[in-house]
């Protein structure tokens, strides 16, 4: 199992705090899987062209490619201006439409405060169904208040992140059932 | 149609098409090496020949997994090596050529093959070509567009005068060799969408659709998008050619032909294009309105009638070998379709 934590922006640290714990979260709950951290703000990537994922080169084939490799995506996004930051819509241009096919996917967010709760339904998850991501149905929300000094201070989020990996990794399970009913089912 | 040497009372004519992919059998991963490729090429083009198909055509690629970055001359081998089939490309990429060059090898394939050549000339779903041959991604389309009116250009005047963005201009130039009939058929490559398919209508140049699953109505629709804009443009879409290119695979049984064809299309997708096929996607492509011909020879009969009956196109062509697909697999479908399919499909679409 390939599993890769994408933290979706260039700028701010409450993200990336939170996927850094997931990480190692995620490393103990599952340690015979392969697991990649891409935080965005370590890496230069183009704006989408238009062109084939597999035709970019540098960061932005690096981050395309580890997508695309991935069984499991763990995004984590802050909310700017009521929606999920541009860097991260970018990575999703960059990427064919039925991108997250056969990808389970599990979202992580980070906002000043609760008026953005249902940004991710909104905004993210449309984006995701759309390029056929098999969504895990509830997501782990944080807030400004959750934080100090940059550390997460609120035991309820560790907990909620806990149960989001344990739900993310049966939603894989379940794909894989669902492909193997497949393979019976048709017969090739 | 007889600009395009095609005529509708023989019924639909039935070709081949490779991409000249260069990739391994998944139930192996070995692949031959590319020497043996193209020969394999050039036996599979005998083989349709002999068959008595009407169309072989070879794809230029210029990306690793592909053998035949030199179409053309892939091309002058196969014409060498049969008799009466037609042949041509599927597609020349002509944004990254010079028109002149292009002409003057097809002509000459032309010429050596008896008046048997055509051009498809398409615009590359990969970009990797643009870097190789010293172009800017940024003219994709401005690139396309020119060269391809040039290519026409140079098949319908003795003498060119030209002048554009892309190349030198040409004064008074004659362009030699001249084909056997004085020209060739060209058609322009469509991805299968509407909005390319009436670019080639507003030309008023033959097209050859590819396509990959989905239903027979919605290709349809650009067929249909195609001809208005013939129409809008002053051409008369009972003299322009279409031509519908897709994957194909007969066997005893459609689960039989599903079994033997996904490993080859989703695993040499995976490496071609970084995504497999969707095995529901293709499990739907033995339905008799999906445009796939994938099933038993009678299922695939009846497909193709089906499909000339919505589009009344003039051509179809398959693509059997992509993956890896072993040779006595297309050695068999060969058989079938000379020996069933094309038969049966003449007889029922001949006037």
């Amino acid at each position: 199992m390939n599993i890769l934590l994408l933290s979706g922006s260039t700028i701010g640290s409450k993200t990336r705090i939170a996927m850094e714990h997931c990480y190692k979260q995620l490393k103990q709950h599952s340690p015979e899987s392969e697991i990649t951290f891409i935080d965005l703000a370590d890496y230069q990537l183009q704006f989408s062209d238009g062109r084939h994922y597999l035709d970019y080169d540098g960061d932005t084939a690096h981050v395309t490619q580890s997508i695309m490799n991935a069984d499991i995506i763990m995004i984590g996004s802050p909310i700017f201006q009521a929606s999920i930051p541009g860097t991260l819509k970018n990575v999703f241009d960059l990427l064919p439409t039925d991108g997250l096919r056969d990808k389970v996917i599990s979202m992580i967010i980070t906002a000043g405060s609760s008026k953005h709760y249902l940004v991710p339904m909104i905004q993210l998850k449309p984006i995701l169904t759309y390029m056929k991501g098999s969504v895990v149905d509830d997501y782990v929300f944080i807030e400004e208040k959750d934080y100090h000094l940059k550390e997460i201070v609120n035991d309820d989020v560790f907990l909620r992140i806990d149960r989001l990996i344990d739900d993310t990794i049966t939603q894989y399970d379940a794909l894989q059932y669902t492909k193997e009913k497949e393979v019976e089912k048709y017969g090739f | 149609m007889e600009n395009y040497k095609i005529n509708p009372d023989n019924g639909l004519e039935f070709g081949i098409y490779t991409l000249g992919d260069h990739l391994p059998n998944p139930h192996t991963n070995e692949r031959p090496s590319a020497q043996n490729r193209l020969r394999e090429l050039v036996e599979y083009a005998k083989l349709a020949d002999q068959a008595g198909l009407d169309f072989f055509s070879v794809g230029e690629s210029h990306q690793s997994y592909f053998a035949t970055q030199a179409h053309s001359v892939v091309l002058s081998a196969i014409a060498q090596a049969t008799e009466q089939i037609k042949i041509g490309s599927s597609s020349t990429i002509i944004s990254t050529s010079d028109p002149v060059r292009v002409f003057e090898d097809f002509a000459t394939i032309d010429l050596l093959s008896g008046g048997r050549t055509e051009i498809v000339a398409g615009r590359a779903s990969r970009i990797g070509l643009f870097n190789l041959l010293g172009y800017d991604l940024n003219d994709y389309e401005a690139l396309f567009e020119e060269k391809f009116e040039l290519l026409n250009q140079i098949n319908q005047q003795d003498v060119v005068n030209w002048e554009g963005e892309f190349r030198a201009p040409l004064k008074n130039a004659e362009i030699l060799p001249r084909p056997v009939g004085g020209s060739l058929p060209i058609w322009r490559a469509v991805g299968g969408t509407p909005a390319s398919a009436i670019k080639a209508g507003r030309l008023g140049v033959p097209m050859f659709m590819a396509h990959l699953g989905g239903p027979v109505s919605v290709f349809k629709q650009t067929i249909d998008a195609y001809r208005q804009a013939l129409t809008q443009s002053g051409f008369d879409p009972s003299t322009k050619p279409v031509a519908t290119a897709g994957f194909f695979y007969a066997a005893e049984t459609s689960q039989q032909a599903l079994r033997d064809l996904y490993p080859h299309i989703n695993e040499g997708m995976k490496r071609t294009n970084g995504q497999g096929f969707p095995k529901q996607h293709f499990a739907q492509g033995v339905d008799p309105k999906n445009v796939m011909n994938i099933g038993s020879p009678q299922e695939i009969i009846e497909k193709i009638l089906y499909q000339h009956e919505q589009f009344n196109h003039q051509r179809y062509i398959a693509q059997i070998d992509f993956g890896g697909m072993p040779f006595d697999q297309l050695q068999r479908n060969i058989e079938l379709i000379g020996t069933e399919i094309l038969p049966a499909v003449k007889k029922y679409t001949k006037k």
